[in-house]
């Protein structure tokens, strides 16, 4: 095994034990990209000097026995969450040479826990996408098969962790976007509780629904990463001051006893058959391991889709009206006068699926329509919520799919946005609820592509899904396989 | 046909807390351009707002004062609109639900108490500037004002003449300066007006059209504009027209009013829940600390000082309008023990003086010490009241007190009478004819012989004294 094939828990055994070093490890990452990045595209910028210079300061924090929760782990970052310095231009032309003056608080989070970051990774364009084909800067390839896309819109963060180019990443999830991609390249993707990882410096797509994550190779590192990342900051009015336990606890304990939730309206007409019978094989690991599987209902589930499709557009018409040409990233060439430079940076600088977006989330808060819209939308909202709460009353954990089917081919749905917005028909709902999610792998189609399993817990319960998704991953021996590149 | 007007009064007042409202920047007025902003104020990508607690505290104060009811929650909304001197491409500001509501504040018409609706009150950040290139085709955008904290105080249309609005304007700005929380810095805009205004048929109930009116920078100009806008409406209705509904820009050097933009053109601004902030709590604990902190009011204050000190109403109003020079006249009676003489003094040499020099009381020469001093002197006698306007003069311009004035001046008033009997003999027997026409019935003659001791003495004479001496001696 090569150092950047490895975990980040086993890597830190090695750094421990001084068998390696954080600048072998930051090698051994850079030689994968050298290899593999020209085929997977997860990259928008490396950061191959920073990365190499970190991992030296790292080895000397080693050898002073100062040894953090990531010393000398090479982390990617999604191009969404602001670097000091370092280009974040969260896959848009608009915000192509956008250098921010500030780091995010995770970014701050990271790099003060000794990680290595190895480069901003490519996604849709400000995260609006299922598969980061929107991506100013060109597509990211499913490592598992390059015709067909990773997810998204933190594909490129998904997978650069699938394809060892790093070793564990961050992405951000409004609607499934960390939980999707890892379900679709094969790996663990956690999207925390609304208000537990601060979103301080991630440039905003939803505000009320958006929230960072780690991409991780296993469910431990998982819990390593959210030992990092989580917690309160004064930065942020929607950070919420929970405890934070120790993540790592959950890993390993078993689930005996526990009711796991199976919602009806999640298991539908339209689930590619190979998802199903992985999903079903996997709840009956789950019963094994002595969960008790009991049947559940989200009676508005099939409103889901149509609520994220007015709030969160709503929300995005605003966060992006900053866009305009006069402080900062691209504007026009050729503008006659304001009004004219305001459109035409904007028509030049945004590509397709942001500006629909953008014209319906407009739409939907004008004046005459906000009622039927936005405010029927944020009531419904209300009652999505509430089904999550009255579920969980009854069960401890709701399992579902993540995604209806597994990769799709490039191309396959550029064309059809509702196709398009199906694939993350089972991950949006935790978002519009604030709750946390956790995609784990759970098996191959029988061509190798990926499949993923979605845990759902009550909000602030992380430990319990890193708990039930440790115990799943042990029990269930899905084969360790890596994408042949 | 005779015309009603109706105005209401929407006004913006920025809040003197140190720092921004969603920032740390300072809201300092005049640092170099982009001086005062960080990527929170400049609309960053990615950055966040958080709530100075200073802003609503500032704003309960004001709610209080003009007997608002505070809601127990209150949020804040997004104002969509695309401008340069707009970072982020919307205000944060506060629409559904708003700080407080249902206010009032009394004007005096007429001498009759009149109530205005307050509407509501609630919590905005204020916009940048532009600076336009006169000579290039740029604009330049300063963002140091942006994020300085705004209350925007709604009336309810309760005014009925230009004069009127101007009145109530002059009362909201009393009130925010008495507390401490806004400037009233009509010029730097630190204390804006926009009025609505429309006018109807006498006795009709519906309201009219009404029009917009912006860019009134002084008292004067509110009430200029607004005078010019009735008589444009009823000159329009009058003449068979009829008045749009529109937004209308004040132009002082013209004293028009030009339409700017029309129903049709209004913007859309989508409002909607900033969901980057959460509901601000106010309860009762908090709103009953805020209220512990008030100052006394200028309405109570004028009440105070007539009950208290005995003075006309008027010189209560007068005397209120600033708060300092409340103070002043106080510090001044509390020294003298004579309000009505303190009272004439201050309103009268005093800011005269000072209204000269457009010189604030806070830096008056005079100090309240020493003006209560001289108006003991001409209680005692020690100087007449003709004296002591020489006198007063002189201290404001050479800050010295009163005392030091009269010794350098041998200003003491002559209150000998033998010194003074002498000084009248001389002068009966310098004007012989006079004295013999006087006593042969011409009254009149008494101010000419008044006028001549005074001449003898240089002014000094006690006047009372001189009265009653010469009454005594001239009648022989
Ligand atoms: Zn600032």
């Amino acid at each position: 095994m090569e150092l950047n094939q490895l975990t980040i828990h086993e890597l830190q055994g090695k750094i421990k034990s001084g068998k390696t070093s954080a600048v072998q490890i930051a090698e051994s990452v850079f030689k994968r990209i050298d290899a593999v990045e020209k085929q997977v595209h997860a990259y928008i910028r490396l950061m191959k000097e920073e990365a190499l210079a970190a991992a030296k300061k790292a080895d000397d924090d080693i050898k002073k026995g100062n040894i953090k929760q990531l010393t000398g782990i090479p982390i990617a970052l999604k191009d969404i969450v602001c670097t000091k310095g370092i280009t974040t231009t969260c896959g848009s032309h608009i915000l192509h040479n956008f250098v921010p003056p500030y780091n995010a608080t995770v970014v701050e989070k990271l790099s003060a826990a000794g990680a290595v970051f190895v480069g901003k990774a490519n996604m849709d364009e400000f995260a609006m996408g299922s598969s980061t084909e929107t991506s100013y800067f060109g597509v990211t390839r499913n490592p598992w098969d390059l015709e067909r896309i990773p997810g998204g819109s933190s594909g490129g963060s998904a997978a650069a962790v699938a394809a060892d180019e790093c070793i564990a990443s961050i992405g951000s999830d409004t609607g499934g976007s960390i939980r999707q991609p890892a379900a679709l390249c094969g790996i663990v993707g956690l999207k925390p509780t609304y208000g537990r990882v601060s979103r301080f410096g991630l440039v905003a797509f939803a505000s009320s629904l958006d929230q960072i994550g780690p991409f991780t190779k296993d469910v431990e590192d998982c819990a390593i990463m959210m030992n990092v990342l989580a917690g309160y900051d004064s930065r942020e009015s929607t950070s919420v001051q929970a405890e934070v336990p120790d993540y790592r606890q959950f890993v390993g304990r078993d689930i005996k006893g526990w009711k796991i939730g199976i919602p009806k309206e999640y298991f539908i007409e339209g689930i590619d058959p190979e998802v199903s019978s992985a999903i079903k094989k996997a709840i009956s690991v789950i019963e094994k391991s002595g969960g008790q599987c009991i049947d559940i209902s989200l009676p508005h589930t099939q409103y889901c889709l149509a609520v994220y499709y007015i709030i969160a557009p709503a929300e995005a018409s605003s966060n992006l009206a900053r866009y305009d040409g006069v402080k900062y990233g691209f504007r026009t060439a050729e503008a006659r006068d304001l009004l004219d430079m305001y459109k035409k940076t904007r028509t030049q600088g945004f590509g397709a699926e942001v500006k629909r977006r953008i014209m319906i989330g407009t739409y939907a808060l004008s004046a005459g329509y906000y009622d039927a819209y936005y405010k029927k939308a944020s009531q419904v909202r209300a009652l999505i919520k509430r089904d999550f709460e009255e579920a969980l009353k009854k069960c401890d954990i709701i399992l579902t799919p993540t995604t209806p089917t597994p990769a799709f081919k490039i191309g396959e749905k550029t064309d059809n946005p509702l196709q398009m917005y199906l694939s993350d028909i089972f991950t949006i709902s935790t978002n519009l609820a604030g709750i946390p999610g956790i995609s784990v792998p759970c098996g191959f189609t029988a061509s190798g592509l990926p499949i993923g399993m979605q845990f759902l817990a009550g909000h602030f319960e992380e430990g319990k899904l890193i708990q039930i998704a440790s115990a799943y991953e042990k029990n269930a021996k899905i084969e360790k396989r890596r994408p042949q590149l | 046909m005779e015309f009603e007007t109706v105005i209401g009064l929407e006004v913006h007042a920025q809040l003197l807390t140190e720092t921004k409202i969603f920032c740390n920047c300072s809201t300092k007025f005049g640092g170099a351009p982009n001086s005062h902003a960080c990527p929170v104020c400049l609309g960053m990508p990615g950055v966040l707002p958080v709530l100075n607690k200073k802003v609503v505290e500032f704003a309960m104060k004001m709610a209080l004062a003009t007997n608002c009811l505070i809601n127990k929650s209150c949020s804040y909304a997004r104002k969509n609109y695309f401008y340069p001197d707009l970072p982020k491409g919307y205000q944060i500001s506060q629409y559904a639900y708003p700080l407080a509501e249902h206010g009032h504040v009394f004007l005096d018409v007429d001498g009759v108490q009149k109530k205005i609706g307050i509407t509501r009150i609630h919590m905005e950040e204020d916009a940048g500037k532009l600076i336009h290139d006169e000579h290039n085709p740029f604009s330049y955008v300063d963002l140091n004002r942006t994020g300085v904290p705004l209350i925007e105080i709604v009336s309810e249309p309760d005014m009925r003449s230009p004069e009127e609005a101007a009145d109530y304007l002059k009362r909201l700005h009393e009130i925010l300066v008495y507390l401490e929380i806004c400037d009233g810095n009509m010029e730097e805009g630190s204390f804006r007006c926009d009025a609505n205004v429309s006018i109807r048929p006498r006795g009709q109930k519906e309201f009219g059209t009404r029009a917009e009116l912006k860019n009134m920078n002084s008292f004067r100009n509110v009430q200029r504009a607004l005078e010019y806008e009735v008589k444009r409406q009823q000159y329009l209705v009058e003449n068979g027209g009829k008045v749009v509904q529109e937004t209308r820009l004040w132009d002082d050097a013209q004293s028009v009013t030009n339409s700017m933009r029309s129903k049709e053109e209004a913007h859309d601004y989508r409002y909607f829940p900033d969901p980057d902030l959460v509901p601000v709590i106010v309860d009762d604990t908090w709103v009953e600390k805020i209220a512990k902190e008030l100052p006394e009011l200028p309405l109570a204050k004028r009440e105070r000082f007539v009950k208290d000190y005995q003075i006309p109403a008027y010189d209560a109003g007068v005397l209120t309008v600033d708060k300092a020079l409340a103070g002043y006249f106080e510090d001044v009676v509390k020294l003298c023990s004579s309000p009505k003489a303190a009272s004439n003094w201050v309103m009268g040499d005093v800011l005269k003086f000072l209204n000269e020099e457009k010189r604030d009381i806070r830096n008056c020469p005079i100090s309240a010490t020493a003006l209560a001093e001289m108006i003991c002197l001409i209680e005692d006698g020690t100087i007449s009241g003709k004296m002591a306007k020489d006198i007063v003069e002189e201290m404001y311009k050479t800050g010295k007190d009163p005392k030091a004035i009269i010794a350098e001046k041998g200003m003491v008033q002559i209150t000998d009478e033998g010194a003074l009997s002498i000084a009248i003999q001389k002068i009966m027997d310098a004007n012989p004819n006079q004295l013999k026409d006087y006593r042969g019935g011409k009254d009149k003659l008494f101010g000419f012989f008044v006028g001549q001791v005074m001449k003898a003495t240089q002014g000094k004479a006690n006047p009372q004294l001189v009265n009653d001496l010469l009454k005594k001696m001239l009648a022989g």
